[in-house]
């Protein structure tokens, strides 16, 4: 428990709660985005230094501007004056709190987390690679897959209707 | 065997092709009806004559019985059997039926001449001729049964045959039922023979049930009442011929059957149809005569004696006080039948047989004279406005003499005389009592008396009635039961009493003749008609009891004579006179002339009973068993109400409370399925943890 | 305490919030924002057993960690696609509102 540790949680824990309360959605992005980022901090702090990176690109870089576009082409008449969380948000909360009860009921009790700690391991892209290309080849494709199916649903989703729109403006 | 024994059947079955083809021809071709009735006749009188001969000359031999028996259809394991026999009783009856028949039927071509139905009277008479002759030929009882039935038919069809009076259609209906009751005892008795003896045949080879072994088996059998088997089934077989004969006490029918026509009065219900009934009792005489010794020792033949004895004295007394001609002549026939069963009772076969053709004949013409008398006199039966005839119709009045002779029993020269002698002779004799003697004393003075009334009335005097020109709206008195003389086609006034055409006094003579020469077929010195009868030749000889019998019944018929003439004959008798004896002792004149009230009696008993029960059976229906329907009916509408109440209330009512609570389950389900995603979201998160946990316990706990 | 334990607790707290913010607010995008948070916390979870497990040469950790990543990313386009697609029927991102599928 270094003291860098801590502050990286605080930071994470405070930003993923501004992202849940915060009123403006841009804001909520924002605040998922340092999330993002502390977490990828701490992923340094455990020697994946690759799965930060790939963090902060794919997460930071893609995942979240994302998410601001779908926020601003979403945007519509909503300034919101009505409250922003739904009428039972009372019964989420209470859920979510039995949820964390339980997982860290779970991990405090249990007898197989407490071990010595291993010595920090060699972890390179080379070996990375090396392990992508041969044990995990197949997920690799599958994988590939599923990225091809994915955009493509993604665009015939979000254009369907655009698409009958534009093509009854252009004629 | 004979031709004719085998060809028996012609004899009767001739007549009938005659009714059958009379049945079919016109009302206009009266000529064709008569011609084939009159022929079948002769040539069945012919046949019978031959058989007659044939019979004589087996006579005593053991040819004396040819039967032909055939089978007729399969009753169980057995074939009932059916024939016809030619022996010296059916000989004998042959030729009696055919010769009355055929005279019958000469003179009803006269009698019925003005009569449009003539054409339908001659196919009846073929019709009761055909049956009578099968009766009388029939070596079966159940084909003897078959033809008695279909002689009591034409008597009902003959009897009502002026249809349009009520008083013979009633009359017929009379005949018919009270003949029946006695039909049922006899049609019981015939079903016992046939179960005790297993036949009906009465000669068959000795299997027969009127041959030795089964007359042995019946006799030795005993009822539970003390009687012989046998004796039972003759009584019961009597029982026909006592509705049949009209024996007390079912005589009723006898005199109203006097509303047919004359010709069928002599033929049927003098000559014939109820000889039938004697004719039974001659027939199967051996099962009348079985008297066994373990019963109580009596036969038959006892109660046939003392029924015959008292139905002669009961109907001569009463035909003393008739006025109808024709009526007077009925009561004269129910004592002379009674006197054929007191004979055949007490003396057998022969002696009754004897009386029955002796009668036949004499009776006959008695009814033809009276119907010539009728036919005369325009119609009128009313002996009270006759008188003096013998002046206007000569010839009947001198055959109507000699048959009055021969009934009363005047002596030597009249059959009756002969004949009603062997019957007092044997009653003298008779072993049980000599009371039914004294009866048939009675019995022949009252014959004699009622007789001599009748023919002072008729033929003696002055013609009584009064001639009135019917001009305007004078009429003449109606006699009972005629067509009122004014309507009369054929009479010119003034209305004179008149002789009869030939075709009717024909007949008259010939019967005449046979009236007194049959007599001396039976007399006791060279009683020849006892003997073929009986197939054994008897001489019974001048031996003081039948001299004594002679003179008893010559003293007897001339004292009845007498008396008659006495009160009836000394002056000439006058319209308004009162009846003699009437003003005698009016009130057994009036007991008499009302029959011995029997009708009323029966009328009271029987028909009121039946109505009663009638009344009461409607009653029953009405209010017991329509009742019953009625309250199952409203058992039922009552169940379909509860019914229909327990489906709408419970079933249906249960039913839709239940859809409802279902539905209203289900909405309250679909409350959860609110549509938002959230929700499922946070049960997602709620079951992941409680999962965990109860996992997580689970895994603790093992 | 071990680092393990920190790491798993803080995992677990963000999964709690993520799932807490996506049942509470209405906003679908939020909803899927949390959806991200939840499948970060996982990775996190992965990461730690991977570096404190007993066999951290394998990798299999950092790869289950890469995968992840990679579908998450690919789920958030089509799930952002998905409610670009609702909003331009239903007009609104409230998820309130969107309860045609109302039983």
């Amino acid at each position: 428990m270094t003291a860098a540790f801590i502050v990286i949680c605080l930071v994470i824990l405070a930003s993923g709660i501004a992202a849940m309360t915060l009123r403006n959605l841009v804001h909520c992005a924002l605040s998922l985005s340092i999330t993002f980022a502390g977490l990828a901090a701490l992923y340094l702090q455990l020697d994946a230094q690759f799965v930060g990176f790939a963090q902060i690109l794919v997460y930071v870089g893609a995942v979240a501007i994302l998410i601001v576009f779908a926020i601003l082409l979403t945007r519509g008449s909503e300034p919101g004056r009505q409250s922003i969380y739904s009428p039972h948000w009372l019964i989420g909360v209470g859920i979510a709190a039995v949820v964390f009860a339980v997982i860290g009921a779970v991990i405090l009790s249990s007898k197989a987390l407490v071990r010595p700690q291993a010595p920090a391991p060699e972890v390179g892209v080379r070996q990375l690679g090396d392990q992508l290309m041969t044990k995990y080849v197949l997920p690799l494709e599958v994988l590939g897959l599923l990225l091809t199916a994915a955009l493509i649903g993604a665009v015939i989703l979000a254009m369907q209707e655009g698409h009958s729109k534009r093509a009854g403006g252009a004629e | 065997m004979d031709w004719v024994a085998r060809n028996l059947w012609l004899i009767p079955v001739l007549p009938l092709i005659a009714a059958g083809l009379s049945a079919l021809a016109k009302r206009s071709q009266r000529r064709f009806a008569a011609s084939l009735a009159i022929g079948s006749m002769a040539i069945g009188l012919v046949l019978s004559c031959r058989a007659f001969a044939s019979a004589v000359s087996h006579a005593g031999t053991e040819l004396a019985r040819q039967t032909v028996n055939f089978r007729w259809f399969q009753l169980g394991e057995g074939w009932v059997k059916v024939g016809w026999v030619l022996d010296p009783l059916t000989a004998i009856m042959l030729v009696m039926v055919c010769v009355v028949g055929l005279l019958i039927f000469i003179y009803s071509t006269g009698y019925m001449a003005h009569d449009e139905n003539f054409t339908r009277f001659f196919c009846f008479l073929s019709l009761f001729a055909a049956a009578m002759l099968g009766l009388v030929i029939a070596n079966s009882l159940l084909l003897f049964f078959i033809c008695w039935e279909i002689v009591g038919l034409t008597s009902y069809l003959l009897i009502g045959f002026w249809y349009h009076k009520p008083s013979a259609a009633a009359a017929a209906k009379k005949a018919f039922i009270t003949t029946r009751i006695g039909d049922l005892a006899f049609l019981i008795g015939m079903v016992w023979l046939y179960g005790q003896a297993g036949t009906l045949l009465f000669y068959d080879n000795g299997q027969g049930c009127l041959e030795a072994p089964a007359l042995a088996s019946l006799a030795g059998q005993i009822t539970s009442l003390g009687i012989a088997v046998s004796t039972g089934i003759a009584l019961l077989v009597f029982c026909g011929a006592i509705g049949k004969s009209g024996q007390l006490p079912l005589h009723v029918w006898l005199p109203d059957a006097m509303e047919g026509p004359t010709p069928v009065s002599a033929l049927i219900h003098a000559a014939t149809m109820v000889a039938a009934g004697v004719f039974l009792v001659a027939r199967v005489y051996p099962l009348m005569a079985l008297a066994p010794a373990g019963s109580t020792g009596a036969s038959a033949l006892v109660v046939i004696t003392w029924v015959g004895a008292l139905t002669a004295v009961f109907a001569a007394s009463i035909a003393v006080a008739q006025t109808d001609i024709k009526r007077i002549l009925a009561y004269s026939t129910v004592s002379q039948l009674g006197f054929m069963m007191l004979g055949l009772g007490v003396g057998g076969v022969g002696v009754g047989m004897f009386h029955l053709i002796t009668h036949a004949f004499f009776k006959a013409l008695l009814f033809m004279g009276a119907g010539s008398v009728i036919h005369g006199c325009h119609e009128e039966q009313d002996v009270r406005n006759m008188g003096g005839l013998r002046r206007f119709m000569p010839i009947t009045f001198a055959t109507y003499a000699i048959g009055m002779m021969a009934l009363s029993g005047v002596p030597i020269f009249f059959s009756g005389f002969w004949s009603k002698d062997e019957i007092l002779h044997a009653a003298r004799n008779w072993p049980v009592t000599r009371w039914p003697f004294y009866l048939g004393v009675a019995g022949a003075l009252l014959t004699a008396f009622y007789m001599t009334r009748q023919m002072m009335y008729v033929f003696f005097g002055n013609y009584r009635l009064v001639l009135v020109k019917t001009t305007g709206s004078e009429q003449r008195m109606v006699a009972h039961g005629g067509v009122p003389a004014g309507e009369h086609p054929h009479v010119e006034l003034p209305a004179e009493p008149h002789e009869s055409p030939g075709a009717m006094v024909i007949p008259l003579v010939v019967l005449a003749f046979f009236s007194i020469v049959l007599g001396f077929l039976g007399t006791p010195a060279w009683p020849w008609i006892q003997s073929f009868l009986e197939g054994e030749h008897l001489v019974s000889g001048w031996n003081t009891g039948v001299l004594t019998v002679m003179l008893t019944s010559t003293v007897v018929a001339l004292t009845g004579i007498g008396l008659g003439y006495w009160l009836y004959g000394r002056h000439p008798l006058e319209a308004e006179h009162a009846d003699a004896l009437e003003r005698w002792w009016p009130n057994v004149f009036t007991l008499l002339r009302r029959k011995y009230y029997v009708d009323e009696i029966y009328e009271w008993v029987f028909v009121g009973l039946n109505a009663w029960f009638a009344k009461a059976c409607d009653w029953l229906d009405r209010w017991v068993w329509d009742g019953l329907v009625q309250v199952i009916g409203a058992l039922v509408v009552g169940i379909a109400w509860v019914d229909r109440v327990l489906d709408e209330q419970v079933v249906n009512r249960g039913f839709d409370e239940t859809c409802r609570g279902i539905s209203g389950g289900g909405g309250w389900f679909s409350r959860f399925q609110n549509g938002r995603v959230q929700n499922y979201l946070r049960a997602l998160g709620l079951a992941l943890a409680v999962l965990v946990v109860l996992l997580i316990w689970g895994c603790r706990a093992s | 305490m071990t680092p393990l334990h920190g790491y798993l607790l803080i995992s677990a707290l963000l999964f709690a919030i993520g799932l807490a913010g996506a049942v509470t607010r209405r906003n679908s995008i939020i909803v899927l924002i949390g959806i991200e948070l939840m499948l970060n916390a996982a990775n996190l979870n992965f990461i730690a057993f991977w570096r404190f497990g007993p066999n951290p040469e394998a990798l299999t950790g950092v790869v289950f960690a890469l995968f992840s990543i990679a579908v998450a990313a690919a789920e958030a386009a089509v799930g952002l696609a998905l409610i670009i697609s609702i909003y331009r029927h239903y007009k609104t991102t409230d998820l309130d509102r969107v309860d045609s599928m109302k039983g």
